[in-house]
C-alpha cells in the first residue's frame, strides 16, 4: 500500500507548538509511507487539491492527515480523498490539534507526541479496508415532540413542505409557554393573538396528526424509520365525542384542583378545559381531585355532557408512529423559587413568580387582568421585580443567564405601569442584558418613558413586615443598603431544563449539557442537528431562547428535516459489524447483547445455524464484537487488529 | 501537575466517539492545560471495549491505561457502557492476578460537555502512573503478534 501523510499547520494553530515539518520528516520512515507533507491549511480548497494532486501523482492508495478532530473535518476529507477516485474509508486522521498542540506548549514533547499520533493512524490505515454504504428506503413522515411555539412553527413549515407530521404534546392543548403569556416584548403585541391562529391551522392542517395529552413511551429503530410508541394518556373523556362546550366545568362540584394554567394562582375544576382557545379544545378530568375517581360517588359531568363523552372508565392507549425523523421541542420549565429561603421559599402570599404576574395580567387570566394582591385582593401601589431568580447563580445549581428575564421584566414593569399609572416600579438587577433587534431601546422606555427605577444589586432578603413586603438590598451603585417597602414583589425567574428531559434524551439516544438542556452537533455549525442522525432540535430545549429565536429555531429544523427526507434512499454508514460465517459457530450471544436488533440467527447451506447482520440496522457500536468468544464478528473500520495496530504504534519505545 | 515536570509514561487512553472523545476536544478548545503523556485511540463507543486491548497495551509496554466513555444511561447506543462496565470491573480485579498493579488501569465517564472533567481526569491519572512509575516490561513487542493476524484474514483483500 502506498500512503501519504498530510501533517496540517493550521495557521499556527499546531505549528505555533508543534514542528509539523519535522513530523512530516519522521512520518516518512513510517512502513508503507510514501510521501509527506506540511500544509498550511489542509481542509483549504488549496489544502485538499494538494491531496488530490499527491493521490494522482504518486499514486496513494491511502491517506492520513494530522490536524483537528476528526468530529471536525473527517467527513471532509473523507470527500476529497474519494474525489481522487480513492475509497473514502481508505483514509484516517491524527488529531494532533485538540489533543496535542492546544493542550500544552512544549514543542518537542508535542511534535514526539504528534509524530506517535500519525503513526498509530498510519498503522491503523495500512488494515483498511474498501468500505461501500448500502442504501435504504426512508420514511417520509416526521414526529415533532412538544408543541409550543417552536414545535408548532416546524411541524407547520414541514407540512407545507410536503410531509406528513405527528406532533405529541404532553399537556392537554399545544401552545406551551407562550400561551400563557398576555404580551410579548419588544413589541408589546399580544401573545394569544399571534400564536391563536397558529395553532388553529396546527389543528387544520390536513397533513398534520396531533396526539395531545401524550407522552413517548419509546423509541426504537434508525434514521429513516424510526418507530415511536406513543401513550396516550386518558382524560376520562372520549375525545372524539368531547366537543368543547364546556358544560361539564360549570356543574361539577369539585373545585380545587391546582389550575396548571393559570399558574396555580385559582383552584379549577376537576374536569376542565385548560383555556379558552385550547387546542385540541377537549375537556380533561383530573383523577386526583375527581370525586367519582376517588371516592366512586357524583359523575355529575356524565349526567350533563350532551354527546355522552365522559367515560371512567376509559385507559391509557398506545399507539406507534412511524417516522423518518424526530425533532425534539420539548422547551423549559419556569425555576421554583421555593429553592429561595431567603426571598421567603414561596410562603409569602404577596412574593409571586413572573409567570403568575403574566397570568394576572392577562385579561382571561383568573383575575380578568386586573392586578391584585395575593393576600387580600387590593391593588398594588408599589411593585417590585426581582431579577435572576434562578438565573446566574452557581449556588442554586442555574450558573447560566436565562436569557430573557431582562426583557420580560422590563415588559412586565411597563404592563404594570399601563394597569396602575400611579404605581411606582422598582426593579432590581445585577446586570441588563438587551441584546436582540430593538431590545436595548426597549429596556430604555421602560427606565425614561415610563420611570421604571433600576436599582443594581442582588436583594439578600425579602420578608413580611405587617402588610408589606420588604425587599432589602445592596445599590452597588450606591454602595449603600436600600430597603423598599413593597405591596407586591414579582420574581423574574429563569427556566431550567423541562421535566423528564433527561428521560427522553436516553430514548432519543441524544445527550443532554451540564445544565440538562440537549446538546446539540455542533455549537456553530450545527446548532438544531444531534449526533444521532434523523434527530433535530427546537427551541428551548436546546438551551434558552425568546420567542423569536425559538420560531427561527423551529424553521431551521423543520428545514433540516426536509432535506433529510427530501431524498428517497439514504445511505448506511458501512462501518457495520460483519460476521466471518466458517468462525461462527452460532452460539448467539451476539444476538442476545445487540441493543438494535441487527443480529438475527441465519442458517449456512448445511443448516448448522450462524449469525446474520442486518446492515441498515446496525449502528456500528462493536459490542457484539466483543461478546464473540471466536472473534468471527468484527466491526469494520474498528476491527480487534485495526484497534490493536493502534495500541501496538502506541506501545513503541521512543527515544 | 507533576506529571508535566519529569520525563513522560506511556499512557493509552481508550474514548468513546460520542462523549470523552469530545469531551477530550472541548479540553483542547478550551485550551486547558494538561500532561502530555496519554495517547488517544478513538473507539465508536466503550461498548467495543475488548479487555484485551487493555492487556495487550499494559503487556506491551504501557504504563497506564484509561478507558473512559458517555455516563450511564447517557450512552449513544443505549447500552455499550453499560457492557463496558460489566467487562471492565471484572477484568480490573484479576490485574494483580497477572502481575499488573490495578491501579495502572482505570476507567471513567466523561461527556462531551465536561472539558474541565477531562483535564482533572486526564491530570490524577497521569500523576497516579506517575506515582507508581514504569511498569515492568512483560512482552518484547517483537513477540506480541496481532491478535488474530495469522489465519484471521476473514476478508481476503
Amino acid at each position: 500500500m502506498k500512503i501519504g501523510v498530510f501533517v496540517c499547520l493550521c495557521g499556527s494553530n499546531i505549528a505555533a507548538t508543534v514542528d509539523t515539518e519535522r513530523v512530516a520528516e519522521i512520518a516518512r520512515s513510517y512502513p508503507d509511507v510514501v510521501f509527506s507533507k506540511a500544509e498550511m491549511y489542509a481542509c483549504s480548497e488549496p489544502g485538499q487539491e494538494a491531496i488530490r494532486e499527491a493521490i494522482v501523482e504518486k499514486g496513494l492508495e491511502g491517506v492520513v492527515v494530522a490536524s483537528c478532530s476528526p468530529r471536525m473535518h473527517e467527513t471532509t476529507f473523507r470527500r476529497a480523498v474519494e474525489r481522487a477516485g480513492v475509497n473514502r474509508y481508505m483514509f484516517e486522521m491524527a488529531n494532533i490539534r485538540e489533543h496535542v498542540s492546544w493542550v500544552s506548549l512544549d514543542r518537542e514533547v508535542n511534535t514526539r507526541k504528534a509524530a506517535e499520533l500519525v503513526r498509530a493512524a498510519v498503522e491503523k490505515l495500512r488494515l483498511n479496508r474498501h468500505l461501500t454504504p448500502s442504501k435504504f428506503e426512508i420514511n417520509k413522515r416526521v414526529m415533532v415532540i412538544g408543541g409550543g411555539v417552536a414545535g408548532i412553527q416546524a411541524a407547520l413549515d414541514m407540512a407545507d413542505g410536503g410531509l406528513k407530521v405527528v406532533m405529541v404534546e404532553r399537556e392537554p392543548s399545544v401552545g406551551g409557554k407562550m400561551a400563557k403569556l398576555d404580551k410579548t416584548f419588544p413589541t408589546v403585541d399580544c401573545s394569544a393573538c399571534i400564536l391563536g391562529p397558529k395553532m388553529v391551522d396546527l389543528a387544520q392542517h390536513p397533513n398534520i396528526t396531533l396526539h395531545a395529552f401524550s407522552e413517548i413511551e419509546d423509541v426504537a429503530g434508525y434514521v429513516g424509520n424510526f418507530a415511536v410508541t406513543v401513550r396516550r394518556k386518558t382524560p376520562y373523556v372520549d375525545w372524539e365525542r368531547c366537543t368543547g362546550c364546556g358544560l361539564c366545568m360549570e356543574k361539577c362540584p369539585s373545585r380545587k384542583s391546582p389550575d396548571v394554567f393559570n399558574e396555580g394562582l385559582k383552584p379549577t375544576t376537576s374536569i376542565n378545559i385548560p383555556f379558552p382557545q385550547a387546542i385540541p379544545k377537549k375537556a380533561t378530568i383530573n383523577p386526583d381531585t375527581c370525586i367519582m375517581l376517588t371516592k366512586g360517588k357524583c359523575g355529575s359531568c356524565a349526567k350533563i355532557c350532551p354527546t355522552g363523552a365522559v367515560d371512567f372508565e376509559k385507559q391509557d392507549e398506545l399507539v406507534t408512529e412511524e417516522v423518518g425523523a424526530i425533532i425534539a421541542a420539548t422547551g423549559y420549565d419556569v425555576f421554583d423559587h421555593a429553592k429561595y429561603e431567603e426571598y421567603g421559599g414561596g410562603r409569602i402570599p404577596d412574593v409571586i413568580t413572573s409567570m403568575q404576574y403574566e397570568r394576572m395580567l392577562n385579561a382571561s387570566g383568573p383575575t380578568s387582568g386586573h392586578v391584585k394582591r395575593p393576600s387580600d385582593g387590593k391593588e398594588p401601589k408599589k411593585v417590585v421585580f426581582v431579577q435572576c431568580v434562578g438565573s446566574r447563580d452557581p449556588s442554586k445549581g442555574r450558573p447560566y443567564c436565562s436569557g430573557f428575564c431582562c426583557m420580560y421584566t422590563a415588559k412586565q414593569a411597563i404592563l404594570t405601569k399601563d394597569h396602575i399609572p400611579d404605581a411606582e416600579v422598582y426593579t432590581f438587577y445585577i446586570d441588563v442584558r438587551a441584546p436582540s433587534k430593538m431590545y436595548e431601546e426597549f429596556y430604555n422606555r421602560a427606565r425614561d418613558e415610563y420611570g421604571v427605577r433600576y436599582l443594581r444589586g442582588r436583594p439578600s432578603r425579602i420578608y413580611q413586615d405587617g402588610d408589606k413586603v420588604v425587599v432589602r438590598s445592596v445599590d452597588t451603585l450606591l454602595q449603600a443598603q436600600v430597603e423598599v417597602e413593597a405591596d407586591l414583589v414579582v420574581l423574574a425567574v429563569g427556566g431550567e431544563h423541562s421535566r423528564g428531559a433527561s428521560e427522553l434524551a436516553e430514548k432519543l439516544r441524544i445527550s443532554a449539557d451540564q445544565n440538562g438542556f440537549f446538546m446539540e452537533s455542533h455549537p456553530k455549525l450545527r446548532p438544531v442537528e444531534t449526533n444521532t442522525a434523523g434527530v433535530f432540535l427546537a427551541g428551548a430545549c436546546q438551551g434558552l431562547k425568546d420567542i423569536p429565536t425559538a420560531v427561527a429555531q423551529g424553521t431551521a429544523a423543520a428545514a433540516k428535516a426536509l432535506v433529510l427526507l427530501s431524498r428517497d434512499m439514504l445511505e448506511a454508514d458501512p462501518q457495520v459489524a460483519r460476521v466471518n460465517q466458517s468462525r461462527c459457530i452460532g452460539c448467539a450471544k451476539c444476538v442476545g447483547v445487540c441493543p438494535f436488533q441487527a443480529i438475527r440467527m441465519g442458517k449456512d447451506r448445511w443448516g448448522n445455524p450462524k449469525a446474520e447482520v442486518v446492515e441498515t440496522m446496525c449502528q456500528g457500536c462493536g459490542v457484539c464484537n466483543v461478546a464473540c468468544m471466536d472473534k468471527a464478528i468484527q466491526l469494520d473500520h474498528f476491527t480487534d487488529d485495526q484497534i490493536l495496530a493502534e495500541v501496538n504504534a502506541l506501545c513503541r519505545e521512543w527515544t | 501537575m507533576s506529571g508535566m515536570d519529569v520525563k513522560e509514561l506511556r499512557i493509552i487512553g481508550f474514548l468513546c466517539n460520542w462523549c470523552s472523545y469530545g469531551g477530550a476536544d472541548s479540553a483542547g478548545v478550551a485550551r486547558y492545560k494538561q500532561p502530555t503523556d496519554m495517547r488517544i485511540i478513538r473507539l465508536p463507543c466503550t461498548g467495543r471495549m475488548d479487555p484485551l486491548f487493555v492487556l495487550k497495551a499494559l503487556l506491551g509496554g504501557a504504563d497506564g491505561v484509561l478507558v473512559s466513555g458517555c455516563h450511564p444511561f447517557d450512552c449513544h447506543y443505549t447500552s455499550g457502557n453499560f457492557y463496558a462496565r460489566r467487562r471492565l470491573q471484572v477484568l480490573k480485579s484479576y490485574l494483580p492476578v497477572l502481575g499488573i498493579h490495578e491501579d495502572r488501569f482505570e476507567y471513567t465517564w466523561v461527556s462531551a460537555s465536561e472539558a474541565a472533567k477531562w483535564q482533572s481526569v486526564v491530570t490524577a491519572f497521569t500523576d497516579r502512573i506517575h506515582e507508581l512509575g514504569p511498569a515492568p516490561r512483560l512482552l518484547e513487542l517483537e513477540d506480541m503478534p496481532l491478535r488474530f493476524k495469522e489465519g484471521m484474514d476473514i476478508w481476503p483483500s
